[in-house]
């Protein structure tokens, strides 16, 4: 199974990556050589197993649902390249 | 204070008796950065300041008569451990200058512990990487052979340590990141059970597989910083709530009947010749001592291979979307709209194999191919967990290779990402399932260390460091120090 240049497009757009065009046929190279490890999988042993999603399938503990993280907007909004107002700024998305 | 720089114990003595004070012992191991990193770059980050007001608050608790097994010591993190008031950047431009709101979990209990930050670590871009060259602050040196890389992605921490810039150093191991630069750099480097320790504050990679651990001189000296960061932590759902042994006790416990499996399908064609015969030398050396060689077979290192490029890359593309040019670090300039500040921020502010990673990852997980990669990959992963629990059924420890050779020429493998990803066959497999593994050094292959993987079943990290501490009471391997790097050298 391998990638194609138009497959790329739509699963960097996905990504929200950009492409630049003249980097594509190289790049199209380089994941096709890593897809072709998935050939192994096609093993089959593999039909019947679960798939194991996580080591040592640990369950997801549950704690009581009770507030015990105070607000800190104005920290957490220092660490964001463009702010207004108490708010993350974005382009206008709504014309 | 040279006679007490051979390790944290013998720091530990020095401290605690007043031949040297923390700040004392601070300013040299500041000095050696100085002095020295400009040509390793193994650090991102010196907080020179801090350091020294933390050694002060240090001094002041052992003046006071505290005692604490890392009151005063130095050590460094790898960058991707967030850091209240220092800057945390993964190694990217996309994180730049950001400073992290909160402490990670390692980084509370370490500094709760009296250990003093010296500065944060160079390593591959988001982790991912296995030579340090995927770095938007630049390559790193392997001390023993600036032509080399020091492996990665945890390379700044396993070049500092090797260069004694610092004692000790933490890391973080998805898919062999603290073990193999740790072989390549000739220390000693633990990658816990997953769930030991706290991911809490770690940036992810990917979550499944992310552990965090320790680079250091010495199997003892894994311990005694390992003592410190493991443990149950609610703010990380997946960490193990089991109780944390007294791993400096359980250096001890004899060899005598450990039943030692040495991997058959490890050691073939793919396996450098020299590397191979260091571990058989080390491996010799464990049977002397009474541990009992049994070959075993451990198969699948290909499948696992192709289950972790998989998995890893499906988890990061997922865990790498909160970068979005919003919230965090890095955003483009003049976006024309939405989807282009998004698009724009991503490409300029990841590194290109990062971009791979996360491309991969998206299509193993996107409509009509998410059962046959990662469906597929996970189904693998089942297979390599029960290849492990077979082997344990008839052996204690398996001991084999780090890496197929030792570390390589910088720039070697930058244009051939698939051949990069070859160098991690034998630590994958230890992610996948959860393990803990280690690296401790047995050799050299030329200039070069050679470092020899043990692994384990889950939560029996006393008895791996107890086969390597060992194995380092009958050996020097981990107590050389590369020449332009020793104590006196011009």
């Amino acid at each position: 199974m391998s990638l194609s240049p138009s497959q790329l497009k739509h699963v960097a757009h996905l990504s929200r990556i950009a492409l630049e065009e003249s980097k594509i046929p190289a790049l199209v190279q380089d994941l096709n050589a890593i897809l072709a490890f998935a050939e192994q999988l096609k093993d089959g042993r593999l039909d019947d197993l679960a798939p194991m999603a996580h080591p040592l399938d640990q369950q997801q503990p549950l704690r009581a649902d009770v507030v015990n993280e105070t607000n800190q907007r104005d920290i957490l909004l220092k660490g964001a390249p463009a702010t207004e107002q108490g708010l993350f700024l974005v382009p206008k998305v709504i014309e | 204070m040279s006679d007490y720089l051979q390790s944290l114990s013998h720091l530990r003595a020095g401290l605690d008796s007043g031949i040297f004070s923390a700040r004392e012992l601070t300013q040299y191991y500041l000095d050696r950065v100085n002095r020295f990193d400009g040509a390793l770059n193994a650090f991102i980050t010196k907080t020179p300041e801090r350091a020294l007001a933390a050694a002060d608050e240090a001094d002041q608790r052992l003046a006071a008569g505290e005692r604490a097994p890392l009151l005063g010591i130095p050590y460094a993190h790898k960058d991707i451990f967030c850091t209240a008031g220092v800057r945390t950047t993964c190694a990217s431009k996309m994180l730049g200058d950001w400073v992290a709101p909160y402490d990670a979990t390692v980084h509370q209990k370490l500094n709760a512990a009296g250990a003093v930050l010296l500065g944060k670590t160079n390593m591959d871009e988001f982790a991912m990487g296995s030579s340090n060259e995927n770095s938007a602050f630049g390559a790193v040196k392997n001390p023993w052979d600036h032509a080399a890389v020091p492996g990665g992605s945890s390379g700044g921490s396993a070049a500092a340590v090797a260069a004694r810039l610092v004692p000790v150093a933490t890391g973080t191991d998805t898919g062999g990141s603290i073990r193999q630069p740790a072989a390549y750099c000739g220390i000693t480097g633990i990658k816990p059970t997953y769930g030991r320790v706290s991911r809490f504050g770690m940036i992810a990679y990917a979550s499944s597989l992310d552990q965090g651990g320790v680079l250091a001189g010495s199997a003892e000296d894994c311990a005694l910083m390992l003592q410190a960061m493991a443990g149950h932590d609610p703010r990380d759902s997946t960490s193990a709530n089991q109780p944390v042994p007294d791993y400096v006790t359980e250096l001890d416990q004899p060899l005598a009947g450990l039943r030692v499996g040495v991997p058959r399908q490890w050691f073939t064609a793919g396996l450098d010749s020299v590397v191979a015969a260091r571990i058989e030398t080390a491996i010799a050396e464990l049977e002397s001592m009474g541990a009992q060689r049994v070959d075993i077979d451990l198969p699948d290192a290909e499948l696992a291979l192709a289950a972790y490029y998989l998995i890893a890359p499906a988890e990061a593309s997922s865990n790498l979307s909160r970068f979005d040019g919003v919230r965090f670090g890095y955003r483009c300039a003049e976006p024309r709209d939405l989807n282009d500040l998004y698009e724009r921020s991503r490409s300029e502010g990841f590194g290109e194999e990062v971009q791979r990673r996360i491309l991969i990852g998206t299509y193993a997980l996107s409509a009509g191919y998410y059962d046959a990669f990662y469906g597929r990959a996970q189904k693998a992963r089942r297979q390599i967990a029960a290849n492990f629990e077979a082997a344990f059924r008839d052996c204690d420890v398996i001991a084999g290779p780090v890496a197929p050779t030792v570390a390589f020429d910088l720039g070697a493998h930058m244009s051939d990402p698939a051949t990069m990803y070859l160098e991690d066959i034998y630590t994958i497999p230890v992610n996948l399932a959860g393990l803990p593994g280690m690296s401790l050094p047995v050799g050299f292959s030329g200039r070069r260390p050679v470092g020899m993987q043990l692994i384990g079943s889950p939560f029996t990290e006393g008895r791996l460091l107890a086969v390597a501490h060992q194995y380092q009471q009958r050996t020097d391997w981990h107590q050389q120090i590369p020449a332009p790097y020793q104590e006196g050298a011009a």
